[in-house]
């Protein structure tokens, strides 16, 4: 293997336009978190029954992608990889924005965005959410230590401890992520222990998905070869990890059909007549897992088109699963009285279901953070030396036979 | 509802501390015994001693009457704005109807004021907290508005406030503002000043009489003898939440 040389990229006419392009949406993304701040929330779509809408569906895949994002730069730290050790980099600062990006959208979804620092200065110990804070600053912190340890030699003697604490550290990232869901006894969609490990084997496939796009255009867009045996091993990889997301899906609705007090949600989710169980079936189930994985295991996932594809598909789904987590969850009515029926209430307890259609600007401030971890990205690979000038097999991969 | 052996130990347990305080209090002689009375007198401060309730008789609480929900509108200035889906509700009638025998019943609901409130579990800054007493509040100065104690509340007792309060509608008996997460406060304000919650003065104005107010830690309390004489339920018992709110007849 030759020593890998790492480069910043020479953006031309392209990486402007880029930076101009996302940097509109940023701006638009702005734009629509005022003006929702400014009436208040009842521009939005989300109300008293659907407290979390578009936006944390954006922001919940974001932070879940972004814990996935960094396995790749894991498998070649902390298990040995060596055809991954190139990728770690980027897949460090891809993680870092994308953590970024979900944040931000968090951030300006609050009641009270002004009150940044009331969140950072009270916390309530008990609280998942007050954990997490803790999580992803840290996260961000271990990151870039990590990142500095690959990228400077004098702290090197470091780079396995980071890349293991990093590891370790976004895995209970992931579970806390998760478990923001796991912990609301009162509703019958996530009251489930099984909500965190399902959002791990997730977060690696949406990650890997994001990766694998990301990079795919980077060395496209700036000319540089990519080895066809590194993309068949991520794309193998990525197929992996969507067969055990939906491997979860599946035990997580079984383990509820087996338990007669959550036979009502799940019929609601698996054959009701909610657009959720259409966002399940088409979108989460076929379209985010059963294509991708007959694109990536047959034929077709020999080529590049078709992987990335594959990738889009596994994203799309990624948030098709954040719709049915988080705005299905909600639109189930929470169970008041056991064994009876509500006849009528004066706050829609007798209705089926809670319906819920986002509005405009929500989606503008979902697409704003997307392009918030993108621009970060972009601008990262520019002004560092992140991307290897050659991913060519035989550079990458000392046992590559070329 | 499920798990009444549960219920029934927390209730000895909590009449037993109750008697136990109470007996003390005669040790001393020449002292006055126990409050009779069902609210806290404005100089004493909050305190553990005491744990407001609510009792709710089904059977008494009418079909089709909402004096409760348009008395605490009215305390509190509750004002409809864009609509039902986003206007603030911090109490509603809810018409049940029992599918195994077809009987019907009519209740009014709040925040429970739960003695482990997931609401104020899961608030990252604390703004939900649980005062000594065992009422439930929101801190709005420190809310950020981030709802998760909307998604943890099993009973949707709180409203986001989605529109700006015009300020002719602002209220002094509980700071209300855009952005921030509110709900039932057992009327603090009056509770504090040794009155009765709005919605149980009308409900009694009404001639109805179904809620009784009071300590459930004192067993010389109405609330408590009821409570010690008939049966009743906490909604959602088996979320083993420990309401303050009682009803009678589910
Ligand atoms: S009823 Fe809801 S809002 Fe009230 S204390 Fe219980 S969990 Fe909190
Ligand atoms: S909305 Fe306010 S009270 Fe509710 S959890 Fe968030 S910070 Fe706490």
């Amino acid at each position: 293997m030759k020593k890998v040389r790492y480069t910043s990229i020479d953006g031309r006419g392209g990486f402007y336009a880029l930076l101009g392009v996302l940097g509109l949406f940023i701006l638009a993304g702005l734009g629509a978190a005022y003006y929702m701040e400014h009436n208040g929330h009842w521009v939005t779509g989300m109300d008293n029954q659907t407290v979390w809408g578009l936006p944390h569906v954006f922001a919940v895949f974001l932070i879940v992608a972004a814990s996935g994002a960094l396995n790749v730069a894991s498998i070649g730290t902390v298990f040995g990889k060596a055809p991954y050790k190139p990728l770690a980099r980027l897949s460090a600062v891809l993680a870092v924005a994308l953590l970024v990006g979900g944040l931000v959208v968090l951030l300006l979804d609050l009641g009270r965005p002004d009150r940044l620092i009331v969140a950072m200065t009270y916390y309530n110990f008990k609280s998942i959410f007050a954990w997490n804070i803790i999580l992803y600053t840290g996260f961000m912190g271990f990151v870039a230590i990590y990142l500095w340890t690959m990228m400077d030699r004098t702290v090197r003697k470091y780079y396995k401890l980071a890349g293991f604490t990093a590891f370790i550290w976004r895995l209970i990232l992931t579970t806390g992520t998760g478990s923001i869901f796991g912990f609301l006894v009162g509703r019958q969609g996530y009251d489930a222990a099984i909500m965190a490990p399902m959002f791990v084997v997730m977060s690696f496939s949406f990650g890997l998905a994001i990766f694998l796009l990301v990079l795919m255009a980077a060395y496209d867009w700036t000319g540089r070869p990519l080895g066809e045996a590194l993309l068949m091993r991520l794309k193998n990889l990525l197929g992996v990890f969507v067969a055990g997301a939906l491997y979860f899906v599946i035990v997580f609705h079984l383990t509820n059909l087996y338990a007669t007090e959550h036979h009502d949600w799940e019929k609601f989710i698996l054959m009701g007549e909610s657009v959720h169980t259409k966002v399940f079936w088409l979108g989460q189930v076929l379209l985010g897992s059963l294509v991708p994985l007959g694109i990536l295991y047959s034929k077709a996932g020999r080529s590049r088109a078709w992987i990335a594809v594959a990738s889009a598909l596994v994203i799309l789904g990624g948030f098709a699963t954040m719709w049915v987590t988080i705005i299905g969850g909600q639109s189930f009515p929470l169970v008041l009285f056991p064994g009876m029926e509500v006849v009528s209430s004066g706050y829609f307890d007798d209705v089926a279901y809670h319906t819920y259609s986002p509005s405009f600007p929500e989606l503008v401030l979902g697409l704003g953070g997307v392009a918030v971890a993108l621009i970060a990205v972009v601008v990262a690979v520019k002004v560092l030396n992140l991307l290897p000038s050659s991913l060519a097999d035989a550079d990458v991969d000392p046992h590559h036979k070329g | 509802m499920s798990d009444p052996k549960k219920e029934t130990m927390d209730q000895g347990r909590r009449r037993f501390l109750g008697a136990g305080a109470a007996a003390a209090a005669t040790i001393a002689p020449g002292v006055t015994l126990m409050q009779v009375a069902s609210a806290k007198p404005d100089d004493q401060p909050v305190s553990d001693k005491n744990r407001w309730g609510l009792l709710i008789d089904t059977t008494k609480c009418a079909s089709g009457c909402d004096a409760c929900v348009q008395a605490c509108n009215e305390e509190f200035n509750l004002q409809p704005q864009h609509g039902p889906r986003t206007d603030p509700h911090w109490i509603r009638k809810v018409e049940v109807r029992d599918t195994a025998t077809g009987r019907t019943f009519s209740l009014p609901m709040m925040c429970q004021h739960c003695e482990n409130p997931p609401c104020a579990d899961v608030c990252p800054t604390g703004a939900s907290f649980r005062r000594d007493d065992g009422i439930v509040l929101v801190d709005r100065h420190i809310c950020i508005g981030c709802r998760y104690c909307m998604m943890a509340c099993p009973y949707k007792a709180r409203s986001f406030v989605h529109e700006e309060i015009p300020e002719e509608d602002k209220n002094v008996n509980a700071p209300r503002g855009k952005g921030c997460v509110e709900a039932c406060t057992l009327c603090v304000h009056r509770v504090d000043k040794g009155r009765q919650p709005a919605c149980v003065e009308a409900c009694n104005g009404d001639g109805h009489k179904a809620m009784i107010f009071g300590d459930l830690k004192d067993p010389g309390s109405e609330i408590s003898r009821e409570l010690k004489k008939y049966p009743s339920t906490q909604i959602r018992a088996d979320l083993r939440l420990n309401p303050g709110v009682f009803y009678k007849g589910i």
